[in-house]
């Protein structure tokens, strides 16, 4: 897939000397879901508006399909749809005519099948004449959806979209950026809900402190750090491992009645089959046995904090 | 020129206007109507003549100024101001649009708000006096030129207003005394002279002297100063608004 948005060594200082990014760079493909995960205050809200021309960077380059946003401000600002992370309408406006006017402001000519083809995707045609102040908080947040997308971007950026969402409107916006991404719609997403970027990311970039720490394909990042763990319950409490199972990486649990045995889900042998073995000959009786899968959060808390560790 | 852009703004910013036309609209025409009453009919049938011209026809110009010049202030300061306090400002900045697009979307519509109310006024003050208009081309520049100059004011001032408090700082301490200091209701020459020689320095005593030549052909200062004033004005006016175009200031951090 081609490159749709280059940043280049992307800085930006705040008057006070607060360094908001710090020397990013990041290439995204047409047409991917790429999630930028990262805590409060990590510069995700700066990278995505310096981006979109609300703050101007300090020093790098970014271009859209090749046009630079300084120099080609208008073919670049022209392909990217903003969603913020705060609601800002005009209370006293019409649902459509807020629309009407994002699109106008693009510079597109009024095309009302357009207008209307956005509103019904986003379940607003019914609340198409109703005053802005009229709709419910998640209504609104469709309405700031259909503003950004009514002058049909490539690209979209939704900075915390399901912040403060309730969770069936929350699966419901996952299910509106699916259905962009079949229309080719290249979809930035920045968000601190890590079973968001599970859910729907291609690839997810994790940013802290104004860097990006890393960028990877999700599943290739499940895998690469994704430890799996086994947790071998048993009938009897153990004061220490046994020293039949010292070979293996074990840790006691649950106050001496678990066996938590850790391993990567990669490898060819797991030393599962054998470890059951042993713990059947060591003559500890099974009550239970469960895996678990580290998510994405914490992979991200894991490399936050190794980053951390290693600033000091 | 992204023209849909200005044109979206624009329309954008009528219909407000046009949404409440009860305070864009009604307000100024009634209090007017109120001037008229009482200082065309009350106060204005004791005074005589004024420059050879009867009290009541000699206030229309100052009165259409006064309303004119305020009302462009208003509208363009509140119509940009509130997009910054909403936070949908934004969303302009995110668009392909340059700053000099936002100001003539924004200030054209301020202006052509308070140029209407300006005419609406005009309308209204033939009801109340015999009104005679001896050069209405100039009067039309005249109109036209402060309804853009104090609207590109205004829209200076809501970029600058970090409040509400601020928005209104300034059309209340130096406008309002300006405009009623500049022979809204009188003639320059009918001040003492240490008045006449302080006057001189308020910028908008040349507006409307110039704005009741067009009326009447009698002026307080030549009508070239009057011109110059108003071109100096707007001048200022579009030096601060490139300054800000080019620095970004109070716009974009």
């Amino acid at each position: 897939m081609p490159t749709i948005l280059s940043i280049k060594n992307l800085r930006k200082s705040y008057k006070g000397g607060f360094e908001a990014l710090k020397d990013v760079s990041l290439d995204i493909e047409e047409g991917e879901i790429i999630a930028l995960l990262g805590p409060n205050g990590a510069g995700k809200t700066t990278l995505i508006s310096t981006i979109c021309g609300i703050t101007m960077p300090t020093s790098g380059t970014v271009t859209v399909a090749g046009y630079d946003i300084i120099t080609g401000f208008r073919a670049a600002r022209s392909m990217i749809g903003l969603v913020p992370q705060e609601i800002a309408l005009e209370p006293f406006e019409k649902v459509i005519n807020s629309v009407r006017f994002s699109r106008g402001l693009f510079g597109k000519p009024r095309m009302d099948g357009v207008v209307e083809d956005v509103l019904k995707r986003l379940s607003l045609w019914d609340k198409r004449n109703a005053q802005i102040l009229e709709l419910s908080g998640g209504m609104k947040r469709r309405v700031l959806i259909a503003k950004a997308l009514a002058h049909e971007p490539r690209v979209l950026f939704l900075d915390e979209p399901t912040a403060g969402v309730d969770v069936e409107l929350r699966k419901d916006m996952w299910g509106i950026v699916e259905q962009l991404r079949a229309d080719g719609v290249t979809t930035v997403l920045t968000t601190h809900y890590i079973e968001e970027a599970e859910a729907i990311a291609d690839r997810v970039g994790v940013i802290n402190k104004g860097e990006i720490l890393l960028v990877e394909d999700k599943d290739k990042l499940m895998a690469r750090m994704g430890k799996k763990q086994l947790e071998v319950q048993l009938t009897a409490q153990l004061g220490a491992i046994p020293d039949a199972l010292s070979a293996y990486d074990l840790t006691l649990g649950d106050g001496g009645h678990t066996l938590i045995y850790s391993y990567d889900t990669k490898s060819e042998r797991t030393g599962i089959t054998r470890l059951l073995k042993d713990v059947a000959d060591a003559g500890l009786s099974l009550r239970d046995v469960v895996t678990r899968q580290s998510s994405l959060e914490d992979i991200f808390v894991t490399l936050v904090s190794e980053k951390g560790e290693r600033d000091q | 020129m992204n023209r849909t852009a200005i044109a979206a703004i624009y329309r954008n910013e009528m219909a407000r206007f046009f949404r409440t036309l009860a305070q864009s609209f009604i307000s100024p025409v009634l209090s007017a109507s109120l001037y008229f009453v009482v200082f065309g009919a009350a106060i204005g049938s004791r005074i005589d003549e004024v420059e050879g011209v009867s009290y009541g026809a000699f206030i229309v110009p100052g009165l259409i100024m006064l309303t004119v010049m305020t009302q462009a202030i208003s509208n363009a300061s509140f119509g940009i101001y509130f997009p910054k306090f909403i936070g949908t400002f934004n969303e302009l900045l995110s668009a392909p649009l340059n700053f000099l697009e936002i100001v003539i979307g924004y200030a054209g519509a301020a202006a052509t708000k308070s140029m209407f109310i300006g005419i609406i006024i005009l309308i209204t003050s033939f009801f109340f006096v015999d009104l005679q208009i001896a050069h209405p081309l100039a009067m039309v520049v005249f109109l036209v030129l402060t309804c853009v100059s104090f609207a590109l004011f205004g829209f200076i001032i809501g970029i600058w207003a970090g409040n509400f408090e601020q928005l209104q700082l300034i059309p209340l301490l130096v406008i309002t005394p300006l405009v009623f200091l500049g022979g809204s209701f009188y003639s320059i020459s009918m001040l003492p002279p240490v008045w006449q020689t302080i006057s001189m320095f308020n910028p908008v005593v040349y507006l409307i002297s110039g704005f009741r030549w067009a009326f009447f052909g009698v002026a307080d200062v030549p009508i070239g100063l009057s011109l110059l004033a108003i071109g100096a004005f707007t001048a200022a006016c579009l030096g601060v608004v490139a300054f800000i175009f080019k620095t970004g200031w109070r716009i974009r951090q």
